[in-house]
């Protein structure tokens, strides 16, 4: 039940980012490009996911526990701290340098383009080296 | 380096929103968690427990099978056109790495789950990351490439 709802979601997800062109780094960095080639066309992407995950969320956190677990998980971290501030700076410079966010490259490795594929390796190799570090500072953190 | 046109694509995208959205709020709905890329990669590779490894397997499997229904349904492959060279490949995906994690989110985690339920932490990574990506994209086709 766990793994195969864990697809479903992943699949509707993958398809989500697949038509919204969120799968496609120039159509991102286009959206960016306010100067330049501009297609604002992840603003719809957003919005449409925006809406329905806020009108979903209010549905669902209306139970008293998920289907499976046996409660929500819903992150505690309060502080808008420097760590919040520059880690999401330099994670901007990164997607802007080469087009594909996390979410975004994973489905479209499912293109087999040898390109996403080393994105995705540099993009874990990132995060165990970053994983690595944090974990020596702090102990654990949650993660959103 | 300037950019290629893309078509603007309103209606596709924003159905393609709406799945985003709703997969998150089925991972809600079924596991109790918030949606995001980065946690579920993070966790694929860290040291958790052994039964947590498989539902996040299965879903970046899903993830990837996503494109190849859309193939499979409309018989194209969603174009995938990655207009930069192979070292910003690689040096994009390490700082993203290193980004997501100290930041502790990204665009799924932060910029959809986290702003959907109005989370003042989100909403600043949120603009924090959308800021410095809007510069760093203007910085390399406007000053460097000019």
């Amino acid at each position: 039940m766990r793994i195969l709802s864990a697809f479903i979601v992943g699949l509707i997800f993958g398809v989500g980012i697949a038509i919204s062109g969120m799968i496609n780094p120039a159509k991102v960095l286009n959206f960016f490009d306010i100067a330049g080639t501009w297609d604002p066309s992840l603003i719809f992407v957003m919005g449409g996911a925006l809406v329905t995950t806020f009108i979903g969320y209010r549905l669902v956190l209306r139970r008293d526990k998920p289907v499976i677990e046996e409660k929500f998980q819903l992150p505690t971290a309060s502080a808008i701290d420097a760590r919040l501030i520059g880690g999401s700076a330099v994670f901007g410079i990164g997607w802007g340098i080469a087009g594909f966010c996390p979410g975004a490259a994973i489905p479209a490795l499912g293109s087999g383009k040898i390109e996403v594929a080393g994105f995705v390796v540099a993009l874990l190799a990132g995060l165990w080296v970053a994983r690595t570090i944090r974990d020596r500072q702090t102990g654990k953190g949650a993660l959103a | 380096m300037t950019g290629v046109e893309t078509e603007f694509t309103p209606l596709q995208s924003l159905a393609g929103g709406v799945l985003i959205g709703l997969s998150a709020v089925l991972l809600m709905f079924f596991q109790g968690k918030i949606m995001g890329a980065t946690g579920i990669l993070s966790g694929l590779i860290a040291g958790t427990a052994p039964g947590d490894k498989g539902w996040r397997a299965a879903m970046v499997a899903g993830m990837i099978a996503g494109p190849l229904l859309v193939l499979a349904v409309t018989g194209q492959m969603p174009v995938v056109d990655v207009p930069v060279s192979w070292p910003m490949i690689l040096a994009g995906g390490f700082i993203v790495g290193i980004g997501v994690t100290f930041g502790s989110g990204c665009t799924s985690g932060h910029g959809v789950c986290g702003n959907a339920r109005l989370s003042p932490r989100s909403m600043v990574a949120t603009v924090t990351f959308m800021i410095t990506c809007g510069i760093t994209v203007y910085v390399i086709r406007h000053v460097v490439g000019g």
